[in-house]
């Protein structure tokens, strides 16, 4: 019988489940293969349960932030409203629009789901909590990330429907196009821990936080992330007054529900991810002697970016479709780039000219050279916010007429003022 | 039969099956679909050949981009919804024989010579190894950077041939 | 290693049960009435004209032709930074020239006018 560890509760169970079943005299590769499918149930129903606490907790935090009570009539504090709209989805008719190609209309939300869940196969939840601890697991998430994008051009192409298609597409350039920085920039977690592998990134950030070795990166792999989401400020695919509902506008009752579920999983995720690759994931004090407060930390900082996330999208408002793409190609691409250059190089410069450096050196001289690199890239933005207020200047001196644009207040970011 | 076997076999069965739904299927949107699950059984494939790096490589690179790409291709054309076209033209006998004896002469080839079995040996460092042989000088440093280079053709005939049409 | 893929394979497989099971569920509870107004195609009330397969421009294309380039990039450097940590200066220099390389091909992609979304 395994010996009980208090803060390391779960894999006791999971050992004495083990245990148990060796005892009733089942052959050893079935107990693996019943602990392996209890493992993957409880993962896979925690993340699918998930949002229907995390929708209940944007619409509060989103209608603080608008001056609103949000949900507060099904249960305390309107705690049981996701669950009313469950039972809504479920009890609603479900719509096949004529022309619509069944099979794929109707597999398009299973994958979407599919693609979401299956990140979670790799996430470490404590130092000894780790699905699948394989050593290309950074490339993993982005590879399920793409069967994302697939789901969304079957959905879009299979309804039959003018405006789905527009929207799927719409989506699909949009995904493809920000999964390029944010692939550019993965390879900086993996740089500096010297592995693919998540538990081992996890493990190379018990010093400093990769946010701190690298805080372009991480501020641009939670951009995209946004952006792959489809989150505002980035949620042109679900621009209503052009497309309606985009590419899932002729889904219905609990298809519709899969697609939510999807969009609302997939938004908490990449705050996981976030809070795994850059902010430490589990570490913490004491985590890794008591493997349970890892999981606390681990939730403690996902569920802050997730705050962050909701917070992003009450803030900000929708930008343009030029805007969009122009900021990633202009923009992130470039810089996603610089960045990876910049942390090779100085890392490297480091470790081979101050041999006795640890970790603390290594993580000031990156953090040094990233606030540098922002501060040159901010340099270069408002030299071209300049040369480009010029332009519009001169462009009004000469024709009177297109004077109302330029009327208005300074654009919000420095990066839209680049965009043009 | 071990365990991994019967998964080779059904998962090169599922292989085979898709890649000629691909090629005769009439709809493009479907042939495109099935090319996906053909691509994902042969990343499957590479698992079982204990390669985890080329068979996530496979599901990016394949799944993620290629297949994107060619559904991307497929709506510059405008018979895309319809199931009339057929994907094949009278030319469809002679190339069903030089298929076949493609497939013969490389059968015989496998069956020809005997296959050493490797010794086992520790894959976990494999990708590493890889990274250091790509920019060794003594290895593969000029095909590494070659390759750069190849990749900024495509990108400029890419350009090229889309701003011609502009 | 294999226990890890396993693990994945099967994660995968019951991934699709996943959300067949509210999707069965709801076949089950959900009322069906079916009508031809109802099933017609979804635009805002007004009939729906012509194939529904339109005509894209060619930016889609450019644009993803662009993300397959760095795509393949990005995975040529990937055995590169596992790598890293094991090189000496030198061979960081040959990554950081890969990457150089492929800046010079954004720029000229940038000159040419090919990342305006026109």
């Amino acid at each position: 019988m395994p010996e009980f560890n208090p803060g390391n509760v779960l894999i006791y169970l999971y050992q004495l489940l083990g245990w148990w079943l060796g005892t009733l005299g089942i052959p050893a590769p079935i107990v693996v293969l019943i602990q392996l499918l209890v493992s993957i149930i409880s993962v896979g129903a925690f993340a699918l349960l998930l949002p229907i606490f995390t929708i209940w907790l944007e619409r509060k935090v989103a209608g603080r932030f608008q001056d609103r009570l949000g949900p507060n009539r099904v249960g305390p504090y309107g705690l049981f409203q996701s669950f009313a709209d469950v039972f809504k989805l479920l009890t609603k008719e479900d719509i096949t629009p004529a022309g619509a190609d069944k099979v794929v209309f109707n597999l398009a939300p299973m994958l979407t789901v599919l693609s979401v869940v299956t990140i979670w196969a790799v996430v470490p939840f404590a130092s000894t909590m780790v699905g699948a601890n394989i050593n290309v697991g950074v490339l993993y998430i982005v590879a399920i990330s793409g069967l994302g994008t697939i789901s969304i051009m079957m959905g879009g192409w299979s309804s039959n429907n003018k405006f789905a298609l527009l929207g799927a597409f719409r989506t699909a350039a949009q995904l493809v196009a920000y999964e390029v920085p944010m692939i550019i920039v993965l390879l900086v977690p993996v740089m500096l821990a010297g592995s693919m592998g998540v538990q081992d990134i996890v493990n190379a950030q018990g010093t400093a936080w990769f946010i701190v070795m690298a805080p372009v990166a991480g501020l641009i792999f939670f951009i995209t992330s946004i952006a792959e989401i489809g989150r505002a400020p980035f949620d042109l695919l679900e621009a209503e007054s052009e497309i309606v509902a985009g590419f899932h506008i002729e889904y219905t009752g609990m298809k519709f529900g899969m697609w939510m579920l999807g969009e609302f999983l997939h938004a908490f995720t990449i705050c996981v991810l976030t809070a795994v690759l850059f902010l430490g994931g589990w570490q913490g004090p004491f985590a890794k002697e008591v493997p349970v407060l890892g999981i606390v930390y681990f939730l403690l900082k996902s569920f802050g970016m997730y705050f962050i996330v909701i917070w992003v999208r009450s803030t900000f408002p929708r930008i343009r479709i030029d805007h969009l793409h122009a900021f990633n190609w202009k923009v992130l691409v470039p810089v996603s780039l610089a960045a990876v250059v910049l942390t090779a190089l100085v890392d490297k410069l480091v470790t081979t000219y101050l041999p006795g450096a640890g970790d603390v050196v290594r993580a000031t001289a990156l953090l040094a050279a990233n606030v540098i690199g922002v501060l040159a890239l901010l340099g270069i933005f408002r030299q071209g916010a300049h040369a480009e207020r010029e332009r519009l200047e001169g462009g009004r001196d000469a024709s009177h007429g297109e004077a109302a644009h330029h009327d208005e207040p300074g654009e919000p970011g420095a990066a839209h003022a680049s965009a043009h | 039969m071990n365990l991994s076997q019967i998964i080779f076999l059904v998962v090169g069965a599922v292989t085979i099956i898709s890649a000629v739904l691909v090629v005769t299927l009439r709809n493009l949107v479907h042939s495109a679909l099935w090319l996906i699950v053909t691509l994902f059984s042969v990343a499957v494939l590479f698992v079982l050949l204990e390669a985890g790096f080329m068979a996530v490589v496979q599901v990016v690179l394949y799944i993620g981009a290629i297949a994107i790409l060619i559904i991307f291709a497929m709506m510059l054309t405008r018979r895309a919804m319809s199931d009339e076209a057929s994907q094949t033209n009278g030319q469809w006998p002679a190339s069903l024989l030089i298929a076949a004896a493609a497939f013969v002469s490389l059968a015989g080839l496998l069956n020809a010579n005997a296959w050493p079995a490797l010794p086992a040996a520790d894959l976990s460092g494999t990708v590493r190894q890889l990274g250091l042989a790509l920019v060794n000088l003594n290895a593969f440093v000029l095909p590494f950077e070659v390759a750069s280079v190849l990749l900024i053709v495509a990108l400029v005939g890419a350009i090229y041939v889309a701003g011609e049409k502009r | 290693m294999q226990t890890d893929w396993i693990f994945i394979g099967i994660f995968l497989l019951i991934g699709l049960v996943f959300p067949t099971v509210p999707l069965v569920a709801a076949f089950f509870l959900s009322p069906k009435k079916p009508n031809l107004v109802k099933n017609e195609t979804y635009e805002c009330g007004v009939e729906t004209v012509g194939d529904t397969w339109v005509q894209f421009k060619a930016q889609y294309y450019i644009f993803a032709l662009m993300f397959v380039v760095f795509d393949v990039e990005t995975v040529f450097l990937f055995p590169w930074a596992v790598a890293f940590q094991a090189m000496p200066l030198f061979m960081v220099v040959e990554g950081v020239f890969f990457i150089v390389l492929l800046a010079g091909g954004l720029i000229y992609t940038w000159r040419k006018g090919a990342l305006e979304w026109v």
